[in-house]
């Protein structure tokens, strides 16, 4: 399948957070304000592609060959924490800006489910290497994109009159359930098969 | 025949009144999880996997259970080594440990119930990444006796699996008129598709915490 329809995919027709719900804990936490919510979509951009780019040949060159595969989940929960980590350190070390800017949502970044579930899914769907690369940083700006326009929306709703039990996680869902709705008129333009 | 009389006499003055069952800590904190505490519609963990399988009930009752079953296992195996981790790599060992126990599950059912494990696909492997299970051995397990920590992931795990079953209770039964797999509502029944889509699982989700924390009274 051409890298780059698995790309397009990945944004809009099945993007990660409206179609496969990954990445739904920071979601709602971390959608209050744009300028968070693109750090944090960033981030995760960036700790996808690297997380695609080692845990893939781990798994094809490591885990199957030894007839370890089981294991995948041990291993890759190891390699994004050990990536995460060592992110931090580098931009900490290289760019002290960045880090202030970004650094305190990397941790964070290690539970997230999109991360593991990026790596389980690329496994799952046999993806080569190139497919996966792109299938990481195309899930990466799929969820920047939501996560966004989710700050964008709720910045919005501070003037809006939301029952008191709704507020915060409950309107969050919905509204994204309404985002979801929209993002289905993507659907049909490419075909995963 | 003092030696006797003496054990007796002690045995009496140890014996106080048994407390009511709902009185004691276990309870409360088994109860705190279902209700004051529930990680769906309460403490907002977990959405991740609530959102993905609740679109059937068979797929729920499944991840209720592996979820309440690796919740468990994990708080009572991080209470029982909680003085010998080293603060610093806390979250590590956790993290390995969860993934263990999501190991044995997966392959578990993958093993005897391969039609589900295929349903569910990587939300298995995803429970590591749960907050709830994580969320307990940091804040509950960590600090507690084993029979605490069992008793809340107990609590905890029902909560979870409860809320799950509701949502998919509404899920299945609008989205195709069945229950269980068993067709339910009769075949005139034009299911009302959206609600096993990604959409329907948000807006659903959306209007039960509503609900729920109306109940509550914030």
């Amino acid at each position: 399948m051409n890298p780059f329809v698995i790309f397009f995919a990945a944004i809009f027709t099945n993007n990660i957070a409206l179609t496969y719900f990954l990445g739904m804990c920071p979601f709602i936490a971390v959608s209050r304000d744009i300028k968070t919510a693109y750090g944090m979509g960033v981030a995760v951009i960036f700790v996808m592609t690297l997380t695609a780019a080692i845990t893939w040949p781990i798994y094809h060159y490591l885990l199957v060959p030894y007839n370890v595969a089981y294991l995948e989940y041990v291993a890759f929960i190891i390699v994004i924490a050990a990536l995460v980590q060592i992110v931090e350190m580098v931009i900490e070390r290289f760019s002290p800006t960045l880090y202030i800017n970004m650094g305190v949502f990397l941790p964070l970044i290690t539970v997230n489910c999109a991360i593991l579930g990026l790596a389980l899914f690329m496994i799952l769907r046999d993806y080569n290497f190139i497919q996966s690369i792109m299938y990481a940083i195309g899930s990466g700006i799929g969820w920047l994109i939501v996560i966004v326009a989710m700050a964008g929306i709720r910045t919005k709703l501070i003037f809006a009159n939301v029952p008191k039990p709704l507020q915060g996680p409950g309107i969050t869902m919905i509204i994204a359930g309404i985002m979801a709705l929209g993002f289905m008129g993507f659907a049909g333009i490419v075909n995963l098969q | 025949m003092a030696d006797v009389t003496a054990v007796g006499q002690a045995t009496a003055k140890r014996r106080k009144p048994r407390k009511k069952l709902t009185q004691t800590q276990s309870w409360k904190t088994a109860v705190r999880g279902i209700w004051e505490d529930n990680p769906a519609f309460r403490m907002m963990l977990g959405i991740c996997s609530t959102l993905a399988v609740t679109n059937q009930l068979v797929n729920s009752m499944v991840m209720g259970i592996a979820v309440t079953a690796v919740t468990i296992a994990s708080s009572v195996t991080v209470s029982i080594i909680r003085n010998i981790v080293p603060r610093r790599t806390r979250m590590a060992v956790y993290t390995l440990v969860i993934a263990t126990y999501v190991i044995f599950v997966d392959q578990l059912l993958k093993a005897y119930y391969p039609t589900i494990s295929e349903a569910l696909g990587p939300y298995v492997g995803l429970i590591i990444t749960n907050c709830i299970i994580m969320g307990r051995a940091e804040s509950f397990a960590s600090s507690n006796s084993v029979w605490l920590s069992f008793m809340d992931a107990l609590g905890v795990g029902l909560g979870y699996f409860i809320s799950l079953m509701v949502i998919a209770f509404i899920r299945e039964l609008l989205g195709f008129g069945t229950l269980f797999n068993y067709n339910i509502l009769g075949p005139n029944w034009e299911p009302w598709v959206i609600m096993v889509m990604a959409p329907g699982a948000f807006i659903i989700l959306g209007l039960y915490i509503w609900i729920i924390r109306g109940i509550q009274g914030e």
